[in-house]
């Protein structure tokens, strides 16, 4: 296997490549080992996750390949649309209908020798943190908020202070229209992904009463059939944006609304692009952010050059603006923040003693807390039905309901961020 | 490959910064299902709203069940205004995105008011268009408190009973009072809301 690769890299292969790598420059970090030492880490050890195979996806698989990665994994939970072929250049009109992932994979095998792309078409959430530890690096071109918080909490729970293996630089790139971001996560060192949720950007909604009384825009005539009259003429019935019977109910309501009201514009794609929240996408802002994703990436891997400290920004809605600044942690971070001591009690130790624990420690000094663990609650001051109902845990033994080695999340009004303990029994 | 566990090192032997350690890191604790790990951190932020909860004697929170602290409700009983001696009841929803997403908040009875429609949608800036994930529980349920000490006439839901009350106050006062009985005006069927 290792002569077959050895075969593709014909003279010259990487000969602009190698001009970074073969000698040191003023930007190199110390640890750089210029020459076979940091081609060999590149081409032989390293091994890449790629989260996405989409818009994002594409561009940065082919990076990727071209960079010199040559064990590449990706996963994508979604098939090929027809709307996908204008940017996502790995897919033909055959494609439609496969698996991203999978077509993605073979098309960059076939066309980039010697380089191994391993797919999973599936979710992220279907591995475990065994399958996230056998990569020095992720990337991800994700299109949802949902997708990025978990991979982000997953590499930030996956740190273990012993091990220092098990953090994974986290590269995530990001474009809405003709503005991307491409920022640089080490998870537990900098800001994370949760640490910046509030600045993110929050779907247009238009005031619940402008589409019930004064629409003005279709929009607010497809928001009033999809927020109002949807749930009034289904009931409990979930709205299926992916099914066209949906959009077409939809549609057809909005559209008499509009007539209704003198209104132009209600089409059907306009209706699903609202529903869905679809802006459309911009091929150059994904291969834009797609490439500044990859030199992070080859910078990481080989440390030929100091990386993104820690986000960049592009909006290329009038002209083009970039901007880069180090995105700050949040000390009350739900994912990365809090402060975390060990503790060891006696097995016979109650809640009511541990809390009172807590409460004299010098070192911890918290007033009032609420004490919870990842799947239950073992106390909580308030409200005062939570309180009466968790009451009773108080006289319980800890041991009785926190398992040995396992977490508490303590918060109180007092802290201005939460406290985990790690408990152990003595 | 770029050596960031030595700068990890550096840093907290250089004495900055402690890295902090995150709340779900130390859940390494083998068996804790991987897809649970964003319904941990949400149930985290959720439990920090809920017991930061600084609610007057005039709104109470009902968990049907106490370990699912993403759907209960929220009473209001006014003490002051139009709606005192009524005691209204709300749903609440915390979807997984929350606080990217608002909770949705619904009536969960036929009452008449200017912000609140018949299917019990409630017309308050901070659940749509003015939600910021900064937000929490507590403002919202404020903002609900205010919309039955300030109805508004200027974004209405019940288009009916907005015009009411800026044409005719007394008209309207009236018809708060019985629809708070139970009554029955121009057809629909209002829910007696009366504190027992």
């Amino acid at each position: 296997m290792t002569d077959v690769q050895a075969n593709h890299d014909w003279e010259g292969r990487y000969y602009h490549i190698d001009q970074i790598l073969d000698a040191p420059g003023p930007r190199t970090d110390e640890g750089f080992m210029a020459g076979d030492g940091v081609k060999d880490f590149l081409r032989k050890q390293s091994k890449i996750l790629v989260i996405g195979a989409g818009g994002l996806g594409c561009e940065i698989l082919a990076n990727l390949a071209l960079t010199g990665f040559k064990d590449i994994h990706v996963i994508d939970m979604d098939t090929i649309d027809i709307s996908n072929l204008n940017r996502q250049f790995l897919f033909r009109p055959k494609d439609v209908g496969k698996s991203k992932a999978i077509v993605a994979a073979e098309f960059i095998m076939n066309r980039v020798p010697g380089v191994k792309v391993t797919p999973y078409f599936g979710k992220i959430q279907d591995k475990d943190d065994e399958y996230y530890l056998q990569f020095n690096l992720v990337i991800c071109g994700l299109d949802s908020v949902e997708a990025r918080r978990w991979i982000n909490a997953t590499l930030v729970n996956l740190v273990d202070p012993e091990n220092p293996e098990s953090l994974k630089p986290l590269i995530d790139g990001g474009t809405e229209g003709f503005k991307g971001q491409a920022r640089v996560i080490l998870p537990t060192i900098t800001s994370c992904y949760e640490c910046s949720l509030d600045m993110l950007n929050k779907p247009t909604a238009f005031p619940i009463c402008t589409i019930a009384n004064t629409p003005r825009l279709p929009e607010h005539c497809i928001e009033w059939a999809s927020v109002l009259e949807w749930p009034r003429v289904h009931g409990d019935k979930k709205m299926d944006t992916d099914n066209p019977d949906d959009i077409t109910w939809l549609y057809t309501v909005a559209a008499g609304r509009a007539k209704e009201f003198k209104i132009e514009g209600v089409t059907w794609s306009l209706t699903q692009g609202v529903v869905k929240n679809i802006i459309p996408a911009i091929a150059s802002t994904n291969a834009i952010i797609a490439a500044s994703c990859c030199n992070e990436a080859f910078k990481i891997a080989t440390s030929s050059a100091a990386y993104l400290n820690n986000y960049f920004m592009l909006i290329g809605i009038e002209g083009i603006y970039s901007y880069t600044f180090e995105h700050e942690k949040k000390s009350n971070c739900p994912v990365c923040g809090g402060e975390s001591v060990s503790l060891s009690i006696s097995r016979e130790m109650t809640l009511e003693e541990l809390i009172d624990l807590l409460t004299e420690r010098q070192d911890i000094q918290i007033k009032n807390p609420s004490l919870s663990t990842p799947t239950k609650q073992l106390y909580l001051r308030a409200p005062p039905q939570l309180e009466e109902a968790t009451r009773p845990n108080m006289f319980k033994k800890v041991s009785e309901l926190v398992p040995d080695g396992g977490e508490v999340t303590v918060t109180a009004g007092t802290l201005p961020f939460s406290l985990s303990i790690d408990l152990s029994f003595t | 490959m770029i050596k960031i566990w030595s700068m990890k090192k550096n840093e907290e032997a250089a004495g900055k910064k402690k890295p902090k350690t995150s709340a779900a890191q130390i859940r390494v604790q083998k068996g804790a299902a991987s897809p649970l790990l964003t319904q941990c951190v949400l149930s985290n932020i959720v439990t920090i709203d809920l017991t930061e909860l600084d609610l007057p004697s005039t709104m109470k929170t009902h968990f049907p069940d106490p370990a699912d602290l993403l759907n209960f409700s929220l009473t209001i009983t006014p003490d002051e205004g139009m709606y005192t001696g009524g005691a209204f009841n709300f749903s609440f929803a915390i979807n997984t995105n929350y606080p990217h997403d608002p909770p949705k908040v619904k009536c969960t009875q036929t009452i008449y008011h200017p912000n609140v429609d018949l299917e019990g949608n409630v017309c308050l800036n901070i659940l749509r268009e003015d939600w910021k994930p900064v937000l929490n529980l507590n403002a919202v349920m404020v903002g609900l408190q205010y919309l039955f000490l300030e109805p508004n006439t200027d974004d209405p839901l019940n288009k009916e009973a907005a015009q009411e009350m800026s044409k005719n106050r007394d008209q309207f006062l009236s018809h708060v009072k019985s629809s708070m009985r139970g009554a029955n005006i121009k057809g629909v069927q209002y829910t007696n809301v009366l504190v027992q």
